[in-house]
């Protein structure tokens, strides 16, 4: 019974989300009130019928209903009910059940906070948020339903891929899917703004904190990735510039670009036009990242099947929501006109050069994933891009970004003169260059020779951002909460920068045959293989091997990295043992059986590797921080004072 | 400097910038692109001689020797028309099986593949497109064309 009501509270949310869509767009159009006011209820119900399907499907997993064909590929009875319950975002079609409730959990949430905005905004902006969902809603139930049964029933589920039973890929999918997904509600605020034909520095207050937010979770979805890459698939790297990576990684970097631009919009009243194209991009790469992944067009290790119908419907789904923004852009734009103007070296132009670097940044990592794509579709033979091509191209915007950062940080809007942080700078930048060099030369030895250039670089971004709140505090000026974000999200990235120069600059990785007994020296450490031990859990078994890790001689750890096969797909995976001493991590992960009673072990020592997380995680809690500066509720009760209908007409949108 | 000077600057700026930038990223995606072959284009003398690439088939059932207690492994991929030998030293991913689909990346030495690096990014229910498209044009014994 479960599945079928969940399947027919789905059906029932596709219609609601086509009410909400029509009466959002149909209603401000034709002004009728009545129409408007139908908005907000359909958002609720579509909330709840979508909740009441995800549930179903929760609750048909997590009782190992294996006559619905989902979950008889992707669970198992021995599965652990954690995962039972993680197991339903586990493959294609779950997760787009996962990403339709998600945006329905954006879209009541901004339902409550536009509730005091002009009514025809906030049903234009609820209207085009229900055309997203009805889009998902449409596809999920035409080429991916989740809650189909098969007969006979399966005796038993072929179990959820074993590298997926993980607790930081359990949450994985929904953080970074709140991230994606929220992207969605800027898109929405910039067409309500392109359909009105107006927007001023207040739509630039109502959709920050939105934008902010959807970016925080972005990041640590991101980072949590990366996190579980780095300790799961049992090679220790970080990013591999994988398709499905570079697929988050992009509406990241426009969504870096759009919440900088969105401040300038904001505080000046400039770069309108950009930042709505920066919002419709963002969403765009979003959209694109849920096809690159999920129509299975790119080798990668998260494409769960091949359906060339499901693609056809994403891409064609894409280009009507892109195309349709895009033609609304073009019409609507030239009606909104920046008119201020201001120096080279003030604050607009430093952002300015922020966002042409970030998108140049996203272009350069869009090239390299779209080439095999384009020059398989071309006959032009199967290519990959690799590192290669990827970490030069990425460094060569990154690289002048932190730069101007360190500088624009102290850069005044409007006025052009750095005269007066003149001083400031010299001193952080000769503290940052004799720190880099200490770093890069004296803690570690040697590097490569962008290794004090981008140590240099990190440390420069976290004193220069500590300047101006030093400064605020010491002259007993308010700091406001959007000033402590910021300075957190530098620091955040600061740190990230330092811990990727010596990562990259300074790891030690060797695979070794050892027999028991054997010791190894890889750096400062020294490991002594102890021989292998069978080992069993609750839905697999392995073996466990014993490295005696020493630094110096002196016995810091005991490492017991595994080796498991799941029972039901008798999949092999590799679970590394990893301990932090003096900053660095050591990676003991075991390989194969060589015969002769030998093994293979690798080995890698990371400087600092866990910083780079732990800067993304710094980045994502300086936007929450920023996210909830009251500057922005305040901006919404004035919004309260204004007429409910503004007097408001495309013509005279340019302020 | 005039407004219209200062914004001529400006775009004088982004557009070199741009520029540079793109010539670098073309010149970074020339010299490190990896082109994918199969054992047939491989055996047809379709790689660039010293040319590293990316090797793709299944591992022929049987082949895998490796001398007891080394990481030396020796195996043979195929595309069921015709094999190459591959060498790797070093520790293979957890999904590499024989009869299994597997990409190498390396170089052609002697005869033999040299590989620096041996990927199976997949499951059962799982290949890499290029190795499934490059397997399953083999039984109607078409012209394998660019691809």
């Amino acid at each position: 019974m479960l599945p079928e009501l969940g399947h027919f509270a789905l059906i029932l949310a596709l219609l609601l989300a086509a009410l909400q869509a029509f009466f959002g767009i149909a209603g401000p159009a034709l002004g009728r009130d009545r129409w408007i006011a139908a908005v907000t209820p359909a958002v609720a119900g579509q909330f709840v019928m979508i909740a009441t399907s995800v549930a179903c499907l929760i609750a048909s997993f997590v009782s190992n209903d294996f006559s619905v064909t989902y979950i008889a590929e992707n669970s198992n009875s021995a599965l652990p009910l954690f995962y039972r319950v993680s197991a339903m975002w586990g493959a294609h079609e779950g997760s787009l059940l996962l990403w339709i409730f998600l945006l329905s959990c954006w879209t009541v949430a901004v339902a409550i906070g536009v509730s005091r905005l002009p009514a025809r905004f906030s049903a234009r902006v609820l209207g085009v948020l229900g055309v997203v969902s009805f889009g998902f809603l449409l596809f999920t139930l035409a080429t991916s339903n989740p809650f189909l049964r098969m007969d006979p029933p399966a005796p038993d589920g072929r179990d959820l891929n074993p590298i997926l039973q993980d607790p930081a890929l359990a949450i994985h999918p929904p953080i970074l899917y709140t991230g994606y997904v929220g992207f969605a509600v800027a898109f929405a605020f910039a067409c309500a703004a392109m359909l009105e034909g107006r927007m001023d520095q207040m739509w630039a207050r109502w959709t920050r904190p939105w934008t902010t937010s959807a970016w925080a979770f972005l990041s640590v979805g991101i980072a949590l990735g990366s996190w579980w890459a780095y300790y799961e698939l049992g090679w220790g790297g970080y990013w591999f510039w994988d398709p499905v990576e570079n697929a988050s990684f992009m509406p990241w970097l426009v969504g870096t670009a759009l919440i900088h631009s969105l401040a300038v919009t904001d505080k000046r009243g400039l770069f309108k036009s950009w930042t709505l194209l920066l919002a419709v991009l963002a969403f765009s790469l979003s959209l694109l990242g849920t096809f690159l992944v999920r129509s299975g067009v790119l080798v990668s290790v998260h494409s769960f099947a091949a359906d060339p119908t499901r693609g056809i419907f994403i891409l064609a789904f894409l280009i009507i929501m892109i195309g349709g923004a895009l033609t609304l852009y073009a019409w609507r734009a030239p009606l909104l006109k920046s008119q201020a103007g201001f120096d080279l070296a003030s604050r607009e132009s430093f952002l300015l050069f922020n966002n042409i670097l970030l998108v140049i940044g996203a272009a350069t990592v869009f090239a390299g994933t779209m080439a095999p794509l384009i020059a398989d579709s071309l006959g032009l033979g199967t290519l990959s891009v690799g590192a290669p091509y990827f970490n030069p191209t990425f460094m060569l915007s990154m690289l002048p970004l932190l730069t101007l950062l360190s500088i624009g940080v102290h850069a005044n809007w409007k006025r052009g003169r750095l005269s007066a942080a003149k001083r400031t700078l010299l001193t952080t930048l000769l503290a940052a260059v004799i720190t880099g060099v200490i770093i890069v030369y004296v803690v570690y030895s040697n590097g490569k020779v962008l290794s004090p250039v981008a140590a240099t670089l990190g440390v420069w971004i976290i004193l220069s951002s500590l300047v101006d709140p030093i400064d605020r505090i010491r002259r007993k000026l308010s700091l406001p909460r959007s000033v402590i974000g910021m300075t957190v999200a530098h620091l955040g990235l600061g740190i990230f920068v330092i811990s990727v120069t010596t990562v990259e600059s300074f790891t030690l990785e060797r695979d070794v045959a050892m027999a028991p007994g054997q010791q190894t020296t890889v750096g400062n450490y020294e490991f002594r293989f102890q021989g292998v031990k069978p080992i069993e859990g609750p839905n697999y078994n392995g073996v466990e091997g014993t490295v005696v890790v020493t630094r110096h001689g002196v016995p810091t750890s005991v490492a017991y990295p595994q080796k498991r096969q799941y029972w039901v797909q008798r999949q092999v995976t590799t679970e590394a043992a990893i301990e932090m001493h003096h900053g660095s991590n050591v990676f003991v992960a075991l390989g194969d059986e060589l015969g002769a009673g030998k093994w293979s072990v690798r080995f890698q020592i990371r400087p600092l590797v866990n910083f780079l997380w732990l800067g993304a995680f710094i980045m994502a809690v300086g936007g929450g921080i920023a996210a909830t500066d009251p500057r922005y509720r305040v901006a919404r009760q004035a919004a309260a004072a204004v007429p409910l209908t503004p007097p408001a007409t495309a013509g005279e949108g340019a302020r | 400097m005039t407004p219209r000077q200062k914004r001529m600057t400006l775009v004088f700026a982004i557009v070199a910038g741009v520029s540079i930038a793109g010539a670098l990223a073309l010149t970074a995606f020339r010299q490190n692109v990896t082109f994918f072959f199969d054992p047939t284009q491989v055996a047809d003398g379709k790689v660039p001689p010293g040319e590293r690439f990316r090797l793709g088939g299944m591992v022929t059932k049987g082949s895998v020797q490796r001398a007891p207690g080394s990481l030396e492994i020796h195996f043979v991929v195929t595309d069921f028309k015709h094999e190459v030998p591959v060498s790797y030293t070093g520790v293979l991913p957890d999904l590499f099986r024989e009869g299994q689909g597997v990409v190498a990346h390396g170089r052609m030495s002697g005869g033999t593949f040299v590989a620096d690096e041996v990927l199976a990014k997949h499951d059962e229910k799982y290949m890499p497109p290029e190795v499934a498209k490059s397997l399953k044009k083999k039984p109607g014994e078409q012209n394998p064309g660019g691809a």
